[in-house]
């Protein structure tokens, strides 16, 4: 009979440390873990007795990789605690670092991270010699992401331009025309890399299983940066009552929470979004998504990666939309060391927006100007027991295989959910563990 | 083993952090492709699944916060020639350490609440070289690019990587930034070691000490324009902990006990 042991420590190429435990005796699945592994921030508890300028730093900290999210989302709950309101410049520009870090995000996870798998590779490294050109490609995509959030926030790593009540800094039209001329010339790259995936999409695992998606929502927009709250199962739900939506929990396997809503796990990402607003994609992504034959509602997590991709170009659309907005307006002046005037009120803030990996809230309460309470909801946090319900679906259906075959599934699994795991402790690694007791 | 062995071996590390420093690495595009034509890459997890732990060059980037942080570092140390800190966090404790300052107690219980048990963690969180001996320093939140090339670039070619031991304030000049002490702000600049070109300054904000006090910071001076700019001593130690505090608590800068007027 079976029996497999796999203990995985620290699943690679995702962001943080994770562990997959799958102890199989006779046939009979007994173990089967998604750990999360990495050590505790406790972020939550440092934000208490800084002020709102510290506050939105800090949170930067959270997440190299979506960093600029992070930003975005502590700013509004910020800017809603303390009652300052930002112009529609402001918005705008915020808007366009948001795009620019979820495709910086999204290429590095399908470029660097997903596709070495699809080419039997172990990074992207060796592909630089065997694949130059498609690498090439990634790289250009990637890089600019970057120079997006460079000419918007500052910087692509914990930028610093994003500030309480607006931008410290703007970037000049100039700037803004030679962004967009970047974004128009760049469809051909990203066509390319859509070919590539298509030629390699049959490698993605066919599993499906039934879950609940939940994203933002908006009457007017593919929601990212502003909306409610939406459940693929109930439909819209309210902000303000996030903390019933989300219902975190602690698990001992964890050193991140978990959480559900209307059943036992939930999935946030890019292919939640799709499925959840596919109707609001712009017309070059529904190609995209055409020519992976991606329609809601798509149950297989793997496609995560290719709903990825149709954001990308869903985003470089709007955003050449959001310059040509910026520039049509013409830009408001400002300083160059602006430093929004704020009299801060007293009071409990809330703030949402769609990071790469899915719906992040920031909820903050302000006395005196002085962070009082803290409480911030993770995108990996909500995956993490929609992996572990996959994994317990998905092992009984690939017993049969060999079992190097199943720790990398189960590891192309976790790493279609693009888990950001110092975020949500806030980790990966698959480990079999022995099945003899 | 390849044929190209005599290129150094180097390795990537993560521990408590938000692995920003890693990705500074990945950022480096293009340059990413040049940089492994004279090193190979043993370990590198958050971007391939090949590991070795044949490497000479250690890259260790995040805070140290548990035994199970520590015992790696300590099988990195066996294992590398050399062990480069990477990033605020594993330089000076970085954002990390903002929590030593609180009850450790309060602190588990507001993230984690009545399950706070569950969770091992140290009350501090610690820099690299506080458990292992580090060999050098790429401070800052996040590293920059260029000083992580010169200094690669340097243990390469058998040099001595140097960390800068001016202030911000000599790269604000040079950029020709308006100083944050005269637009109303305030500003860590004067007592922060320089490398990052003063980029924050420059990009509208202040200097908030990502890369850590200088070596011999003229701290009574730089507390005395704080004080004159309007802040409170306690404002000004509370400015100081967003990144100093562990090298406050630990000799390193201003002593919260010895300054003036603030209260234990």
């Amino acid at each position: 009979m079976t029996e497999i042991s796999i203990q995985d420590e620290y699943v690679t190429r995702v962001e943080g440390h994770g562990n997959i435990v799958v102890n199989v005796a006779d046939g009979t699945v007994e173990d089967c873990e998604w750990q999360v592994v990495e050590s505790p921030r406790f972020f939550e508890s440092m934000f208490v007795g800084k002020d709102y300028e510290a506050v939105p730093h800090m949170t930067s900290r959270i997440c190299g990789i979506c960093s600029a999210s992070h930003v975005n989302a502590s700013l509004k709950a910020v800017e809603d605690a303390i009652g300052v309101s930002i112009s529609r410049q402001d918005e705008l520009l915020r808007k366009l670092s948001l795009n620019a870090e979820i495709i910086q995000s999204h290429v590095l996870h399908v470029g660097y991270l997903a596709l070495p798998d699809l080419l039997d590779s172990k990074s992207v490294i060796p592909l630089a010699n065997t694949h130059e050109a498609e690498v090439r490609t990634v790289i250009r995509l990637h890089r600019l992401g970057n120079e997006m959030l460079e000419a918007v926030a500052g910087r692509s790593v914990h930028s610093q331009r994003l500030v309480p009540g607006g931008f410290s800094k703007i970037p000049s039209e100039d700037e803004l025309r030679e962004l967009r001329e970047s974004l128009a010339g760049a469809f051909e790259d990203l066509e390319a890399l859509v070919d590539l995936l298509a030629e390699l999409a049959d490698r993605l695992p066919a599993f499906e299983r039934e879950t609940e998606f939940i994203s933002l929502t908006h009457p007017d927009e593919y929601a990212l940066y502003d909306g409610t709250l939406y459940s693929s199962d109930v439909g819209e739900l309210s902000n303000a009552d996030y903390e019933s939506v989300v219902n975190e929990y602690v698990t001992e396997q964890s050193t991140a929470k978990f959480a559900r809503h209307e059943r036992e796990s939930y999935f946030v990402g890019a292919l939640a979004r799709l499925n959840n607003s596919y109707e609001q994609l712009s017309p070059k992504a529904k190609a995209v998504a055409e020519t992976f034959g991606l329609e809601p509602v798509c149950h297989n997590p793997f496609m995560n990666n290719v709903a990825q991709v149709v954001e990308t170009a869903h985003l470089f659309e709007t955003s050449i939309e959001l310059i040509d907005e910026l520039l049509e307006a013409g830009l408001e002046p400002q300083s160059d060391y602006n430093r929004p005037e704020i009299d801060p009120e007293d009071g409990r803030g809330i703030g949402l927006v769609e990071a790469p990996r899915g719906l992040l809230i920031h909820d903050y309460t302000f006395e005196d100007g002085t962070c009082r309470a803290a409480n911030s909801v993770i995108p990996t946090n909500q995956n993490h027991g929609n992996i572990q319900a996959d994994m317990e679906a998905m092992v009984p259906t690939i017993l049969d295989r060999p079992e190097a075959e199943i720790e990398h599934t189960l590891e192309m699994l976790v790493r279609a959910y693009d888990p950001c795991i110092s975020c949500s402790t806030h980790y990966l690694e698959v480990e079999f563990v022995d099945g003899e007791a | 083993m390849s044929t190209e062995t005599m290129k150094p071996q180097v390795a990537f590390f993560d521990f408590t952090g938000c692995e920003g420093d890693q990705l500074q690495v990945i950022n480096l595009e293009e340059q990413l492709l040049e940089l492994v034509e004279i090193v190979d890459v043993a370990s590198f997890r958050e971007a391939t699944s090949a590991h070795s732990d044949d490497y000479q060059i250690a890259f260790v980037e995040g805070s140290a916060t548990t035994d199970h942080d520590a015992e790696r570092l300590e099988a990195i140390r066996e294992h590398a020639d050399t062990v480069v800190a990477l990033g605020s966090c594993a330089t000076i404790g970085g954002i990390n350490a903002v929590r030593n300052a609180q009850d450790f107690a309060q602190v588990r219980e507001r993230v984690y609440g009545e399950d706070a048990d569950l969770f091992d963690a140290w009350p501090e969180a610690k820099p690299a070289s506080a458990v292992i001996e580090v060999d050098y320093e790429i401070p800052g939140c996040p590293i920059d690019k260029e000083e992580f090339l010169r200094v690669v670039t340097a243990l390469v070619r058998g040099r001595e990587p140097k960390l800068p031991t001016h202030p911000v304030c000599l790269e604000c000049k040079l950029n020709e930034n308006t100083c944050a002490f005269l637009r109303d702000d305030v500003c860590l600049g004067p007592v922060t070691r320089g490398g990052c070109d003063a980029v924050c300054v420059s990009e509208g904000t202040r200097c908030w000490g990502c890369r850590g006090l200088i070596d011999n910071p003229n701290e009574e001076a730089a507390f005395d324009v704080l004080e004159e700019h309007g802040l409170t001593p306690e404002e000004v130690i509370d400015m100081y902990d967003l990144y100093f505090g562990w090298q406050r608590a630990n000799g390193g800068a201003i002593d919260a006990e010895e300054s003036p007027e603030v209260q234990g």
